[in-house]
């Protein structure tokens, strides 16, 4: 669970949490996500999109990874600093290839009712990275005010 | 005439049925599939329901919440009725258009725009 070497943090500055499969339990390290966010000024458009794709990424592992089984864990891994935000998900399903996912923006797809989360995270993030065929998604998203 | 619900605040204006959040975070998919049912139930509650959703105290939205309006969509649509939103913030409003759903749903910027447009059906 080492981070993508392109996200410049170090393995050492992340902090890690383990979740239960339970959707409530986002509620605490999304907490601390969202005051280090503070603390390091990011702007409102961009704790929007933070919080948008952190809770999205967990929905999936708690849903479609770990089918709801609450026996299951979720593992996060986050790093903040003014810079950039390092958010790190794991399930333990079995995984999935994110290039087969349909385009839920395709004309075909719009009337779909499912399967817009993944996209989200794309478009919201700077940078996505799939790992362990699927089961550990990687997001980083840097600070536009920084100019990172 | 308001109608008490633990997540929608439901009111008549003339024919069309004017729906409120009362959840600022559609979050949770508990929430979201009993807001699912509320909101079919009045859905089916009458052939040609005309139906307003008003997004105003909304300030967060899962993707799992866009499913569920797709299926209210089609819903009514099947109803011959007419759905539309309102009040859609800047943030919110950005997740239809990454998603192209702004070109799905029939989107105004007041309640009363959107009130104006079920008069010219």
């Amino acid at each position: 669970m080492k981070a993508p070497p392109d996200f410049g943090v170090d393995d050492d500055a992340l902090i890690d949490v383990t979740l239960p499969t339970d959707l409530h339990s986002v509620k605490e390290p999304e907490g601390r996500i969202m005051a280090a966010l503070q603390r390091c000024g990011y702007d409102a458009d961009t704790t929007f999109a933070i919080k948008l794709a952190f809770e999205e990424a967990v929905t999936n592992a708690a849903k479609h990874g770990n089918r709801n089984d609450r026996s299951k864990r979720i593992d996060v891994r986050y790093y903040v600093d003014p810079r950039r935000v390092v958010i790190m998900v794991r399930d333990e399903g079995c995984g999935f290839c994110p290039d087969k996912v349909p385009d839920p923006t395709a004309d075909e797809n719009l009337e779909r009712p499912s399967g817009r989360g993944i996209m989200l995270i794309q478009s919201y993030m700077t940078k996505v990275c799939y790992r362990d065929n699927g089961k550990e998604v990687w997001m980083l998203k840097e600070n536009p005010a920084c100019g990172a | 005439m308001e109608q008490p619900s633990s997540h929608l605040k439901i009111k008549q204006v003339g024919e069309v049925s004017v729906v409120e959040f009362a959840d600022r975070k559609i979050l949770e998919e508990l929430s979201i599939q009993e807001i699912g049912e509320e909101l079919k139930h009045l859905a089916e509650s009458q052939p040609g329901v005309k139906l307003l959703l008003n997004f105003d105290n909304v300030h967060h939205l899962a993707s799992a919440a866009l499913g569920m309006l797709i299926t209210l969509h089609k819903r009514v649509q099947e109803q011959q009725g007419l759905l539309k939103l309102s009040n859609i913030n800047r943030q919110i409003f950005q997740v239809f258009k990454i998603t192209r759903l702004n070109r799905v749903f029939d989107i105004y910027d007041t309640g009363d725009q959107a009130l104006d447009a079920f008069k010219q059906g």
